[in-house]
């Protein structure tokens, strides 16, 4: 005797469970593409390089923040544009001006812009929603 | 030396890895050989099991701790020694996700005069269901990455993780606790003499493997960022078999790919490593046969018709000269 039927299910409940983003991704029907966004029309370039942005715009609005409540400082020396005030809603959304065309199609597609405290559009717990929405 | 070998093993690997930044190599390093690596994995697990699948189940283990079901006013141990298939449901739940055999984990010393002490030791038990269970989370974690949309366990599961809201991204806390416990277990390792001793090369390098994939996944979130919507656009590419644009995986960066390149060595290396006892562990004979000998009867599945020779032919072969001898015969 040997438990083979019992040890063949397990298997293939282990390879259904190894295998989950495969499936689910059949099953939830093809994902759509990867996010476009709306880019200000005004404007050609970031206060940095648009490669460094995408990577590290958190490190720079988590900076300016500490600069501007903490210490007092509103001046940004930045690469492309020169100095530039430290303000979310002046400078960022100044030219970004729709959220949801900019920043919460990428939060969204990599889930990070959820609402519970581990999502990363925290900036609208304190910042007035930009008009024109 | 075993420590140095393994540590300059998993070095290079993450080396070898940081080579995917570069054009070409990067399809090599981020399409072809996680698939390859997926399919090492998979068919590695699946010939392992289909092994186990063919030895015959072992006489039921008796001597397990505990004691067995026996006469109505002896008390049984239902967990420890189960007859039923319920209890092994139990023991073998235990087992798995709280580890009970490590609870029995004793240390020994020499006290003055001689004498020898055991003690619990609960160290060993507290790494492994820290390491355990944080790389579990990760894992789990891990799917914002290969599903679109997300399910909304992940999300929660980020949410409960980083509820420190410590940094911007978030630390979540498994992943510190991976890291120290995986530290812990290396530690223990290189410091105990006895443990050094028994340790082999595998051993070092399974934890040294670890250590490097979530040292490198730690620094790509939190020091040395990549552009994670391009690394999705790559990893659910890959769980959806559609592939990715070469702008695309060209502007993902090369500490991506070295610790893409550790989960992939990970995964081939997994099915001929130790770490198949996430599989093994359901197979064991002490955790996952009930102790039913004195209910069911076991037939050893190599029994072959044994040739017998009975009293009773016996006697009818020789009655003749056992009455000529006057031995008493039981037919006349």
């Amino acid at each position: 005797m040997n438990d083979r039927p019992t040890i063949i299910g397990g298997l293939v409940i282990a390879l259904v469970a190894l295998t989950f983003p495969i499936w689910y991704s059949v099953g939830a029907g093809r994902p759509g593409p990867p996010p476009e966004l709306e880019l200000p029309a005004d404007e050609s370039q970031c206060v940095e390089d648009a490669a460094s942005m995408r990577a590290n715009h958190m490190d720079l609005l988590d900076r300016w923040r500490d600069a501007v409540v903490r210490e007092g400082r509103r001046t940004y020396r930045s690469t492309n544009l020169g100095e530039v005030e430290m303000s979310l809603t002046k400078t960022c959304l100044g030219c970004h001006r729709n959220r949801e065309t900019f920043c919460l199609r990428c939060h969204e597609y990599a889930n990070v812009g959820g609402e519970g405290p581990a999502g990363g559009v925290r900036c609208w717990a304190c910042h007035l929603e930009p008009e024109g929405n | 030396m075993n420590v140095l070998i393994s540590l300059a093993a998993v070095v290079v690997l993450f080396l070898v890895g940081l080579l995917g930044g570069l054009p070409v190599l990067d399809i090599v390093f981020g399409i072809l050989l996680p698939y390859a690596a997926l399919a090492v994995f998979l068919g590695g697990l699946v010939y392992r099991v289909l092994g186990y699948a063919r030895v015959p189940v072992p006489f039921r283990i008796t001597t397990t701790c505990g004691q067995e079901k026996s006469l109505p006013w002896i008390r049984q141990a239902k967990l420890d020694n189960p007859s039923s298939i319920w209890g092994v449901i139990g023991r073998m739940a235990l087992e798995v996700l709280c580890f009970r055999s490590l609870l029995r984990n004793t240390r020994t010393r020499l006290l003055e005069g001689g004498r020898l002490a055991y003690a619990t030791s609960l160290t060993l038990w507290l790494a492994a269901m820290a390491f355990h269970w944080s790389m579990l989370v990760i894992l789990i974690r891990h799917l914002r990455l290969f599903t679109q949309p997300v399910p909304g366990a992940v999300q929660w599961l980020q949410d409960v993780d980083g509820f420190l809201e410590v940094g911007v991204p978030v630390i979540y806390l498994s992943t510190l606790v991976f890291l120290v416990a995986l530290a812990y277990l290396f530690l223990r390792r290189a410091v105990n003499p006895q443990l050094r001793y028994i340790s082999l090369l595998d051993d070092y390098l399974l934890l040294f493997l670890l250590l490097g994939i979530g040292l490198s996944g730690f620094s790509l979130r939190h020091l040395i960022k990549t552009d994670i919507v391009a690394v999705k656009e790559l990893t659910l590419g890959l769980a959806t078999f559609r592939g990715v644009s070469l702008a695309t995986l060209g502007t993902i960066s090369p500490l991506f790919f070295g610790h893409l390149f550790l989960v992939c060595a990970l995964l081939a290396y997994f099915p001929f490593s130790k770490l198949v006892h996430m599989i093994g562990i359901f197979l064991s004979p002490t955790r996952n046969l009930a102790n039913n000998n004195r209910m069911v009867r076991h037939v050893n599945p190599w029994d072959y018709p044994v040739k017998v020779h009975t009293y009773e032919e016996y006697e009818d072969e020789l009655r003749e000269k056992m009455k000529a001898a006057g031995i008493p015969v039981e037919k006349e």
